[in-house]
């Protein structure tokens, strides 16, 4: 554990001392929506509550004593942010993600990060299958076609596509994609995997290129964090590689595909279709996807579950808690 | 095999005979949509290129030559049909549901009865588990929520709720009902069954009564047939039973449940969702469902996949040529 910059030895642990200052960059929804109460040994600083504009509100003397800062991923805490804030020894994202967070500076400084673990990884292997499972078998279109009173004139939608046998490509074979891969299997899908690197005692067949995976898959399901590396990493190489009945899931970030591209394939029928939960510019969707019958749009709501956000919320003050208590972080996320 | 009724002996193979006339009561779909030409080592009958309505032409020269029945799940067989066709000895049908077909009347004649066997189980329970995910994570709603612009415009979709840890009851424990019970274990979903009877070897939890089933589950997919016993078994009570949080998905057969009653409970907030591939009045889906956000209708084509009707066109195939070859049929209904 980090010591205050201002002290010599470890701080007071949390019942003997004051509550500590922790900033909320953005409202926590996860608590307003289920109606759960912030912790009250703790004192939070709510910079939507100030009349001043939050670049001011941080330099503000009502921010100086921020000891923690919590963060969802969408707002970002930065390398300034953080000079700003002196006192800052823990960030805590609500995120499954920490592309937002300036981790080299956190290192710099001895700040700690923790973010939310395993907490969301089967909402978003659920939805990444769902996504999958609807573009195959047009679970949604057909939904739509009944809806504008099709089926008893038009008679049949197009013919689906079978899950089982199809070759799924895992992009990202981390807590999310292992779970993904652990559910296609039980639809009878074959399973193989990109990632930085292999992962020992895995079954299944690694491939170090992501465009030779696409080359050998039918389906495409995106786990993996965004990063310098992974940025765009999806391009229309990839797709095409992926081929004209292939498909995209994205539940990682919009960036790792170039959407731009993505969308223009898929515009052009060189794709069966798209499952994306994320965006390059949420919550704004490039207009061409919405005249389009075999793509699934998800407004980033692969961790919109109430038992998620309960896990979030344990997890956002099972950290504090432990931190200030000078016990280990329950979901330490600075190695990533 | 049983013997031809104007032979003592067997009747002679396919290759040294002249190609049994088959009696077609519909072209059949799956192969007209996948453009395969019917087997020209049969004799197809097809009563809508006759100038005879269908009892005058059943009564006719032309039928009465028939030796098999080729029909799909819309048109009935029935005991008067049989009885006008003495030299019928097999019906091979291509739907999965047997309750058009008079199979005590077939046994009595002893004619044998093929069905779909195993072609369609699969795909009938990725559907299944497809609907149940939709209609928990509200994909297809989540999905008509950015086409109409709120997510930029209004914000947040609702939350959905988590599969993982849902109990779900599986009412008809058959090839299908097998098939999504080990698809929701994947998923971490607590299986239990409703069957005429317990099934030997099966590790889950069962319930005589599907009313005590639902009493005890979160969720209710109908993967049963339609039969005396089951028609309208899925009473209003069964779906009080499942609760205001209940999920009910049905890929068996639209009079399985009471959809009068299951309509009015989800349009009264007591129920909550439905995720439905067949209705009691296909293709007419009550004008009510069409409203909610809650539900998700697909038009009764869990079998459409490439892969499923291709399968089936090969099992219609082989059924025929394994029966007048007196070989043992690839996918006889037995007696239970």
């Amino acid at each position: 554990m980090a010591s205050h910059p201002e002290n010599d030895g470890p701080p007071p642990p949390l019942g003997r001392r004051a509550p500590p200052c922790v900033l909320l960059l953005c409202h926590p929804i996860e608590f307003s929506l289920l109606d759960r109460p912030l912790p009250d040994n703790f004192r939070f600083l709510k910079p939507w509550e100030s009349p001043l504009p939050l670049d001011d509100f941080l330099s503000s003397a009502d921010a100086r004593p921020a000891e923690a800062i919590l963060t969802n991923g969408r707002a970002p805490v930065t390398a300034d942010m953080l000079r700003r804030l002196p006192g800052v020894r823990l960030v805590f994202t609500s995120s499954a993600g920490v592309n937002h967070i300036d981790l080299a500076e956190c290192r710099r400084r001895g700040i700690a990060v923790a973010g939310a673990g395993d907490a969301y990884s089967e909402d978003v292997a659920d939805l990444a299958v769902g996504l999958l499972i609807d573009v195959l078998r047009k679970v949604s279109a057909s939904d739509r076609h009944v809806r504008r009173g099709l089926w008893s004139s038009e008679g049949e939608v197009a013919l689906s596509s079978k899950l089982g046998g199809k070759r799924v490509g895992i992009v990202g074979l981390g807590k999310i994609g292992l779970k993904v891969a652990k559910r296609l299997e039980a639809f009878g899908c074959a399973v193989s995997y990109n990632s930085r690197k292999t992962k020992p005692c895995v079954p299944y067949p690694f491939y170090s290129d992501v465009g030779e995976l696409a080359a050998n898959c039918d389906a495409l399901v995106i786990c993996c964090g965004l990063n310098e590396q992974t940025h765009h990493m999806i391009t229309r190489e990839v797709l095409l590689a992926l081929g004209k009945e292939g498909v995209i899931v994205n539940v990682g970030r919009g960036s790792i595909v170039d959407e731009k591209e993505m969308v223009q394939l898929l515009v052009q029928a060189e794709l069966r279709g798209a499952g994306l939960d994320v965006f390059e510019n949420e919550p704004d969707i490039p207009e061409e996807l919405l005249a389009l019958d075999n793509v699934v749009l998800s407004p980033h709501s692969a961790v919109f579950t109430p038992e998620s956000f309960s896990d979030i919320c344990d997890l956002a003050i099972g950290n504090l808690e432990a931190f200030f208590s000078n016990k280990p972080l329950l979901s330490p996320a600075l190695y990533q | 095999m049983t013997s031809h009724p104007q032979n003592d002996g067997a009747p002679p193979p396919l290759d040294r005979r002249p190609p049994p006339p088959v009696l077609l009561l519909r072209h059949p779909t799956q192969f007209s949509v996948l453009d395969r030409p019917l087997p020209d080592t049969f004799r197809f009958l097809k009563p809508w290129k006759s100038p005879l309505p269908l009892g005058d032409f059943l009564s006719s020269a032309d039928a009465r030559a028939a030796e098999a029945i080729l029909t799909s799940g819309m048109t009935p067989v029935t005991a008067e049909m049989l009885r006008r066709l003495p030299g019928v000895r097999l019906v091979v049908t291509t739907s999965a549901g047997l309750e058009h077909i008079d199979v005590a009347e077939c046994r009595r004649r002893g004619i044998a009865v093929a069905d779909a066997g195993d072609a369609y189980s699969e795909d009938v329970a990725d559907l299944a588990v497809g609907l149940l995910i939709d209609v928990l994570r509200k994909v297809s709603a989540s999905d008509r929520y950015v086409r109409r612009g709120s997510w930029s415009g209004e914000g947040e979709f609702a939350l959905g709720s988590k599969l993982g840890g849902k109990r779900v009851g599986i009412v008809g424990l058959g090839r299908t009902g097998l098939k999504v019970a080990k698809r929701l274990e994947a998923f971490g979903c607590a299986v239990s069954y409703n069957s005429r009877k317990a099934k030997p070897y099966v590790s889950y939890p069962f319930h005589s009564n599907v009313c005590e089933l639902a009493t005890n589950c979160d969720a209710l997919v109908i993967c049963c047939g339609l039969n005396e016993e089951t028609h309208h078994m899925i009473t209003r009570e069964v779906l009080l039973a499942l609760g205001k949080e209940g999920v009910v998905v049905n890929i068996g057969r639209g009079s399985i449940i009471d959809e009068k009653e299951m309509v009015q409970l989800l349009v009264q907030g007591e129920l909550g969702g439905a995720g439905l591939d067949v209705f009691e009045n296909e293709p007419n889906v009550p004008e009510e469902l069409l409203a909610l956000d809650n539900v998700v209708l697909s038009p009764h084509r869990a079998v459409f996949t490439q892969e499923s009707l291709s399968d089936l066109c090969d099992l219609v195939i082989g059924n025929l040529e394994a029966f007048f070859s007196n070989k043992p049929l690839l996918s006889p209904v037995l007696d239970e």
